[in-house]
C-alpha cells in the first residue's frame, strides 16, 4: 500500500483522457477560458505583427540612405571604376554601385525642370563617385572612416542624423511593442488563472475526495495541466486564424491606397510559421500557467 | 496501529480541542468513539488523516509518526486509512463503478488489480447489481454503502467513519454498522465516530468516550461506561 514508485509512472492516457473529458463537462467555464485567450492571443498578435512591419518599413527607409564616396578627380574613369573591389572588400559594405560624373550631371539636372540653369555646367565640375550600401547603418561612422582610407577616395558624404534617426526610432517601437506585449501576457494569464480557477472551485470536492483517496498533488495536478494544455492549444489554432484573416484585411487596405505607400507590408506568407508557433507557444503557456496558479490553493487540504 | 499519547492540540484562534489526549487502537480492533459536541471527536479524526498536527504529544498512525511526517508522504498515510464520511462525498458525475475506479487509479493500482478488486468490494457492500448508477440514482444507505466500498476498495489498514450513519434512518443505520463490523471481521480495524447511543448500545465493542480534549471513558461494553481515568 506504501509504495511510493505507484505514481512515479506518468499515466498519460488517463491524464489526458481526464483533461479532455473535463474541458467537456465544465463546457460553459472552458469556452470563456477559451474565448478570453482568444482574445489576448489576438492583440498580442496584432500589437506584434504591427511591430514587424513598422521594423521592415523602417529597414527599407534605412537601406534607401546611402553613402556617396566621391573619387579623386586626377584617377580616369577605367581607374575609378577599378576602386569597386577594394571598397567591397571593407566591412559593412555591401554594394558599391559605381557612377560616372555624366550620369550624376544627368541625375542632378532630371531634379529640376528648367535645364537653362545648367547650360554653362560641364560634368567636369562633378566627381566619379560610388553609392555605397551598408548591411548596418549604425556603423556609419566606421563605415565612412573606412571608406577615406581606401587610396582614391577623395571624400565621403552620409547623413549620420537620420541613420540616427531611424535606429532609435527602431529601438523606441522596439521597447514599447516588447513592454506591450509582456503587460497583455501577464494579464491574459491572470485572467486565465481566475477562469480556470472558477472551473477548479466549481471541482473543490473532487479534489478533497482526490486527497482524501490519498492522491497525490502531481496527481491531482496533471489533468488539470493538460486541460490547461488542450485549451491553450485550442485557443491558439482559433486565434492564427483570425489573426490570418484580419491581417490579410488590414493588408489589403494599405496596398490598395496610395497615401500608405511609405509602409512596407510583410506578406503573412512569409511569417505565418513565426505567427502560429508564437500563438502555440503563448496559448500553451497560458493555459498550463493558469491551470497552475489556479489549482495551488486547492492542493492546501 | 493507532497510538495518541499526551497530545494536545490547540488551533490558532486559542481553541484548546486536545487537552492530553491517550488513546491505543491495536491492529483488528473495532471501536467506538462518542462524546459531546466539542470533545475533540472531529480533531482526532483530522490527526489521524495528517489534516492538522499535534501542538504537543505524539501521534503514530499505521506506521507513520505524524509528529514529523513530510507533506509528501501524507497521501501514503492516507492510503492506510479509508474514511467514511456522514454525507458520503461521492463525485455525482461519476458511476458506482466509476467512483471506486477513480479511488484506484489515484493510488496507481493496474488494470487487472481495478478489474478484480471492484466487483468483489461491491459484492461484499451488496451493490454488485448497481455498479453502472450515478449516486443520486441511490438511496442514502446506499449511497453509505458506496463510500464504505470506496473507502476499502485500496485494501486498507483502518477505516475511520465520521457520524456514517448520520444522515440515515435507524434501520438503514443498523445496517450500516453490521456492515462495518463484517468488515472488521474480515482483519480490518474500524473506528467509528458516533453520537448515537442506541446504535451503540447494539453492538457488545470497545466504547471510547472524549470530553473536554480528554478520554474520560474506556472500555467494552454500553454507551454509558466511564473509566476510572
Amino acid at each position: 500500500m506504501r509504495n511510493k514508485s505507484n505514481n512515479k509512472n506518468h499515466d498519460f492516457t488517463y491524464f489526458m483522457t481526464e483533461g479532455f473529458s473535463n474541458m467537456f463537462t465544465h463546457g460553459f467555464m472552458s469556452f470563456a477560458a477559451i474565448g478570453i485567450t482568444v482574445a489576448c492571443l489576438l492583440i498580442m498578435g496584432t500589437f506584434s505583427l504591427v511591430a514587424v512591419n513598422a521594423s521592415a518599413t523602417l529597414v527599407k527607409l534605412e537601406q534607401e540612405n546611402d553613402v556617396l564616396a566621391f573619387v579623386d578627380e586626377s584617377l580616369s574613369e577605367s581607374e575609378a571604376r577599378a576602386l569597386e573591389d577594394d571598397l567591397l572588400a571593407l566591412d559593412n559594405v555591401n554594394g558599391a554601385e559605381f557612377i560616372t560624373r555624366e550620369q550624376a550631371l544627368e541625375d542632378y539636372k532630371a531634379q529640376f525642370e528648367d535645364e537653362s540653369y545648367f547650360q554653362n555646367l560641364g560634368p567636369e565640375t562633378l566627381r566619379h563617385r560610388f553609392l555605397i550600401s551598408m548591411d548596418d547603418i549604425s556603423l556609419m561612422d566606421e563605415t565612412k572612416a573606412a571608406l577615406l582610407t581606401v587610396p582614391g577616395i577623395a571624400d565621403v558624404n552620409g547623413y549620420e542624423e537620420l541613420s540616427t534617426g531611424f535606429i532609435a526610432m527602431r529601438n523606441v517601437a522596439t521597447v514599447v511593442c516588447v513592454a506591450l506585449i509582456a503587460i497583455l501576457f501577464l494579464v491574459s494569464v491572470f485572467i486565465i488563472a481566475n477562469t480556470i480557477k472558477l472551473t477548479t472551485f466549481d471541482r473543490r470536492d473532487e479534489i478533497a475526495i482526490m486527497k482524501m483517496v490519498g492522491a497525490t498533488n502531481g496527481f491531482i495536478r496533471w489533468p488539470f495541466v493538460y486541460e490547461g494544455f488542450l485549451m491553450g492549444l485550442l485557443s491558439a489554432v482559433i486565434a492564427f486564424f483570425l489573426q490570418w484573416g484580419l491581417y490579410g484585411m488590414v493588408a489589403r487596405g494599405i496596398t490598395s491606397t496610395d497615401v500608405f505607400s511609405i509602409i512596407q507590408v510583410v506578406p503573412f506568407g512569409s511569417i505565418w510559421y513565426a505567427v502560429a508557433l508564437a500563438f502555440i507557444a503563448v496559448g500553451m503557456l497560458i493555459g498550463v500557467g493558469g491551470s497552475l496558479s489556479a489549482i495551488r490553493q486547492f492542493l492546501k487540504v | 496501529m493507532i497510538r495518541l499519547t499526551n497530545v494536545v492540540k490547540e488551533y490558532s484562534n486559542g481553541t484548546k480541542a486536545l487537552n492530553g489526549l491517550n488513546l491505543e487502537i491495536k491492529d483488528g480492533e473495532f471501536v467506538f468513539m462518542v462524546g459531546p459536541s466539542g470533545s475533540g471527536k472531529s480533531t482526532v479524526i483530522k490527526l489521524l488523516t495528517g489534516e492538522v498536527v499535534p501542538t504537543e504529544g505524539r501521534v503514530m498512525v499505521n506506521g507513520f509518526s505524524l509528529n514529523n511526517i513530510e507533506e509528501w508522504q501524507i497521501p501514503y498515510l492516507r492510503r492506510t486509512i479509508g474514511i467514511i464520511f456522514q454525507d458520503f462525498r461521492l463525485i455525482e458525475k461519476k458511476s458506482v463503478y466509476d467512483n471506486m475506479l477513480f479511488a484506484m487509479r489515484v493510488v496507481g493500482a493496474s488494470p487487472r488489480e481495478i478489474k478484480k478488486r471492484i466487483p468483489y468490494v461491491l459484492k461484499l457492500v451488496g451493490l454488485e447489481n448497481k455498479a453502472s448508477r450515478l449516486p443520486d440514482e441511490l438511496s442514502g444507505g446506499e449511497q453509505q454503502r458506496v463510500a464504505i466500498a470506496r473507502a476499502l476498495v485500496n485494501n486498507p489498514v483502518t477505516i475511520i467513519a465520521d457520524e456514517p450513519t448520520g444522515n440515515l434512518d435507524p434501520a438503514r443505520s443498523l445496517e450500516i454498522m453490521t456492515l462495518l463490523k463484517k468488515i472488521n471481521e474480515l482483519g480490518t480495524t474500524v473506528l467509528v465516530v458516533t453520537h448515537e447511543k442506541a446504535l451503540v448500545d447494539r453492538f457488545d465493542e470497545r466504547v471510547v468516550m472524549l470530553e473536554r480534549g480528554r478520554v474520560v471513558g474506556d472500555g467494552v461494553g454500553k454507551y454509558k461506561v466511564k473509566a476510572n481515568a
